[in-house]
């Protein structure tokens, strides 16, 4: 135990200055996934909230459901469905917010010195509305009725509506939207560190665009692509919002599995379980890219 | 029973909080009490509060939710602050036996003789100690005409329907609205623990499923004034509040059979403000005032002589008025643990 009356004067001034980020990881992060993991080996209350009853029927009832006439327990994939369907379009919207999101930070990385946080500033405004309003005007927007459709027939270049809202392209586009900036901001930064004349420095060497892009441009700011991409991806995957109001609900991801297990459905356990095991995977996958990345690096 | 009208409920929620809140801004300093209220989506007068607020010289706090499992779920997991809510029928009588209302003794209130006489000797809550009645309904779907001109008071317009409207169709986000429609398609009884024809509701979800649009409850007055679906499970107020914005929508009356359903004042406990609540819903009870709600949302006020107040499109109106023939719709209690267990089945099996 540590005893604070010893320390040193310059000791105590450092464990002062870290404490309140200690105390905001103890109280924001600790807590609350403890409270998080001890819930999922509960039982289940009728009406919500949980039973003081160690089980592990929330972890078995990710993998396996009783039959409805039989009641007996079958493999059930219906739930690593829900997962990779998450992981699918996470990955779609991942994709997307890199192939727009790297143009973008480029062309505002490449902007002369004084414009360039007016373009960052442009980008960041949309994201000063909240969350929701956005995602239903993206539902409006794309919808029969909607502008886009409405547009589209007036180029005549559809007959009729093209089906967008409530579509499983309808939640990546949600997606992609609704994390971008997640994707420019840190792309930018690691773009505004590069020195371009490097670029100028390839083309002399008779580098062509694309291999100059590839071999020079990309590797030097991998970092901030690779800190873009789970910024997107991470957040992706736990979204609730877009699939609930751009699909349609019809197709739950991982987020809409856990809020309907405190709500409609009411099985508090299992909702955690399914939080532990969604955190449990995000950290194996970080753990092995990083290890890898350390790898590459020595 | 979900109760949110049109896919502005958030927005809407945001600008009735800032509206009260400037609204208020000028009494709060010296009014002399407070009360919280924890309501549905869409379901009040502002100019109903205001009178209230004037009248008793009563701060008004407003939150809104959009489901009985909502507001269950919420005040289950602790949180607290609201003096008023309003359930649903057998909502309050799952409240009551989870200990979350304070018994005030609503019959002895002042108005309560209002009350109208189907809504007094009551299953969820006998004698009323804990609820008065607000405003009741049914619970049917809404089918654009101008898509589908057929025979629409069957549910084969839900499970099995007619091509103009496959994949145009909208469902709440209702585990017992929709699971007691399918039951009631199959001829099954409703909270039903038969593992057999429960299976069979299965199939027939996941088989109607592919015709279907979208398992919603926000904004499907909006989906269905927009065309976006052409039908849509509704209320009957939603339902009438629909056509006057689109007139060639009709509230389906299903030869099946249907919910009807009464939402009621309670006081949560915990309340701060017992004596202030107890008040609201007196002033609740009043004709004109229970009126003015109707007036807004199209349901069927719970007390009687209000029918004077109400605008002249609701009187007679087609939404209100069971026709000559139909059965009669019917209150659903709460299920037993086990049903309730084998119906959140059969929804995560249609939801996943």
């Amino acid at each position: 135990m540590l005893n604070i009356f010893k320390l040193s004067k310059e000791e105590k001034v450092r464990y002062g200055l870290i404490s309140p980020s200690m105390l905001m990881i103890g109280f924001f992060l600790l807590i609350p996934i403890s409270i998080v993991f001890v819930y999922s080996f509960l039982q289940p209350g009728t009406y919500g909230g949980v039973e003081w009853v160690f089980s592990l029927d929330a972890y078995k009832q990710f993998l396996f459901q009783e039959d409805f006439l039989t009641e007996e327990l079958q493999f059930t994939s219906a739930y690593l469905e829900i997962f990779g369907r998450s992981f699918l379009q996470a990955a779609i919207a991942t994709l997307l917010c890199f192939m727009i999101g790297f143009p973008t930070a480029y062309f505002i990385a490449t902007r002369p010195a004084n414009t360039q946080s007016l373009w960052l500033f442009a980008i960041t405004i949309p994201y000063w509305v909240n969350l929701l309003v956005r995602t239903i005007a993206m539902l409006f927007i794309i919808r029969d009725q909607g502008p886009l459709n409405e547009f589209l027939m007036y180029l005549d270049w559809i007959d009729t509506p093209i089906k967008l809202a409530y579509t499983p392209f309808a939640v990546s586009l949600g997606l992609f939207y609704s994390f971008l900036p997640f994707m420019v901001l840190p792309i930018y930064t690691a773009l505004s560190r590069f020195d371009m004349s490097l670029l100028t420095a390839a083309h002399d060497l008779y580098a062509s665009r694309w291999a100059a892009l590839k071999n020079v441009l990309i590797p030097s700011v991998s970092n901030g692509i690779y800190a873009g991409c789970l910024l997107v991806f991470i957040p992706s995957i736990g979204s609730f919002i877009a699939p609930d109001l751009l699909g349609g609900g019809k197709q739950l991801m991982i987020g809409n599995l856990i809020a309907l297990q405190f709500q409609g459905s009411r099985n508090w356990p299992f909702g955690a379980a399914i939080a532990i095991i969604l955190l449990t995977i995000i950290l194996i996958t970080l753990l092995i890219f990083s290890l890898r990345k350390k790898g590459e690096q020595q | 029973m979900l109760k949110v009208k049109g896919i502005f409920p958030y927005k809407a929620k945001v600008l009735a909080m800032a509206v009260t809140a400037s609204l208020l801004g000028a009494t709060a300093a010296n009014a002399a009490g407070q009360l919280n209220i924890y309501n549905w989506s869409d379901y009040m007068d502002q100019a109903v509060l205001d009178k209230f607020s004037k009248k008793y010289d009563i701060k008004i706090t407003y939150d809104t939710y959009d489901s009985n499992e909502t507001l269950l779920s919420k005040l289950k997991s602790g949180v607290t602050g609201y003096d008023v809510a309003v359930p649903g029928d057998y909502m309050v009588k799952i409240m009551i036996d989870e200990g979350l209302l304070e018994n005030i003794e609503a019959s002895k209130l002042d108005n309560f003789s209002n009350v109208k006489e189907e809504l007094i000797d009551v299953y969820y809550d006998p004698g009323h100690q804990y609820s008065v009645p607000y405003q009741a309904g049914t619970t049917s779907f809404v089918v654009d005409k101008a898509v589908y001109d057929g025979d629409i008071n069957t549910l084969d317009i839900l499970f099995n329907p007619p091509e103009e409207l496959k994949g145009k169709i909208n469902i709440f986000r209702d585990v017992n609205e929709v699971i007691n429609a399918a039951l009631r398609y199959k001829g099954y009884e409703i909270c039903n623990s038969n593992r057999q024809q429960l299976s069979e509701v299965n199939d027939l979800l996941s088989e109607a499923k592919e015709h279907w649009l979208s398992i919603a409850s926000d904004g499907a007055k909006e989906m269905l004034i927009s065309g976006d679906a052409a039908a849509s499970m509704s209320w009957n107020g939603m339902a009438l509040q629909a056509r006057l914005e689109k007139p060639t929508l009709e509230y389906a009356y299903p030869k099946e059979g249907m919910t009807a359903w009464a939402d009621n004042l309670v006081v949560l406990k915990g309340s701060k403000n017992i004596e202030n609540a107890k008040l609201f819903l007196n002033f609740m009870l009043d004709p004109e005032n229970a009126a003015a709600i109707s007036n807004v949302t199209g349901y069927t006020p719970g007390v009687k002589g209000a029918d004077a107040y109400l605008v002249k499109e609701f009187k007679g109106a087609h939404e209100l008025n069971l026709p000559e023939g139909t059965a009669t719709p019917q209150f659903v209690p709460p299920c037993s643990p086990e049903v309730v267990k084998l119906y959140d089945r059969l929804w995560t099996n249609l939801l996943r």
